[in-house]
């Protein structure tokens, strides 16, 4: 019997992922605050986990398929697209800025959060295995 | 790992920002800098801000329009200068006023600059902490396993 890394990390793997790259698109929110017309955007994560999961057919067709045995597989390729939405502006700015710093910065913080939570219960999956492989 | 990104868009929202401080000191400083001809005076200088999206992939051009796309931070296009009208003044004793007496006053308006200045500092520490943010999360990632 071997130890299947896919089975045993389970979500949390992809959940840190995701978790990173809403990072990413939170902060370049912020960094342009004060950009004229640009729109704030945010990625959704439950379409982003429907998009995963294969349920969206939008996604699947930006799927790699694999015609032959020697054909490696990808996986983890997070769908943006199938997540990226923009935000609703509470009060957008006169120069068409939809970012409200407030807004994003509790996002942010949030997902940093999150960030910490998924990495713990992945940590926590890499120490129950590692308790698995020693048997003590 | 798309955490290091973090750091580049937190990074160019710094470099903007602190190229429009850099502005707003020109502006402020320059703010009674006289002059005899409208054409000499010292105008009002202003940042124009850009989003970036990724452009440089290796299959030429991204795969994505920049409406599917998230941006890879902010740039400066270019730095415009103000054309609000510049302010004669009668001051025939000025050493730079011209031959009907009037010296030309910058177009720069000093509350303005300031309140341009605190916004600037403002986002500048926002993305500082976006960047700390960043760093913990990266750091904590290095835990992983121990």
């Amino acid at each position: 019997m071997s130890i299947s890394f896919d089975n045993a990390l389970g979500l949390h793997e992809e959940a840190l992922r995701f978790r990173s790259q809403r990072a990413e698109v939170l902060a370049n929110n912020i960094a342009n605050a004060e950009t004229p017309n640009y729109k704030a955007r945010d990625l959704d994560f439950n379409a982003v986990l429907a998009a995963q999961q294969g349920a969206d057919a939008e996604s699947a067709a930006l799927a790699v398929s694999r015609t032959d045995q020697q054909h490696i597989a990808i996986d983890g390729l997070i769908d943006q697209v199938a997540g990226l939405r923009y935000r609703n502006a509470l009060q957008p700015a006169v120069d068409g800025n939809t970012v409200d710093s407030e807004v994003e910065k509790a996002a942010y913080t949030q997902n940093a959060i999150d960030f910490q939570a998924s990495f713990t219960f992945l940590n926590s999956k890499f120490k129950g295995l590692m308790t698995a492989i020693k048997g003590e | 790992m798309s955490l290091d990104k973090v750091f580049d868009i937190a990074g160019s929202g710094m470099s903007a920002q602190s190229l429009r401080l850099n502005t707003v000191a020109s502006n402020i400083a320059n703010a009674d800098t006289v002059s005899s001809s409208v054409d000499e005076t010292y105008r009002a200088r202003n940042p124009v801000f850009a989003t970036i999206f990724n452009s440089q992939q290796a299959a030429g051009g991204s795969l994505f329009s920049p409406d599917q796309q998230a941006g890879d931070g902010v740039s400066v296009l270019g730095i415009v200068e103000s054309d609000a009208s510049l302010e004669p003044r009668y001051e025939p004793d000025h050493p730079m006023a011209n031959e009907e007496g009037y010296v030309y006053y910058p177009n720069v308006n000093v509350v303005e600059e300031m309140a341009n200045m605190m916004a600037a500092s403002r986002s500048y520490q926002t993305n500082v902490e976006v960047m700390n943010t960043a760093k913990t999360m990266l750091q904590r990632v290095l835990t992983l396993g121990q």
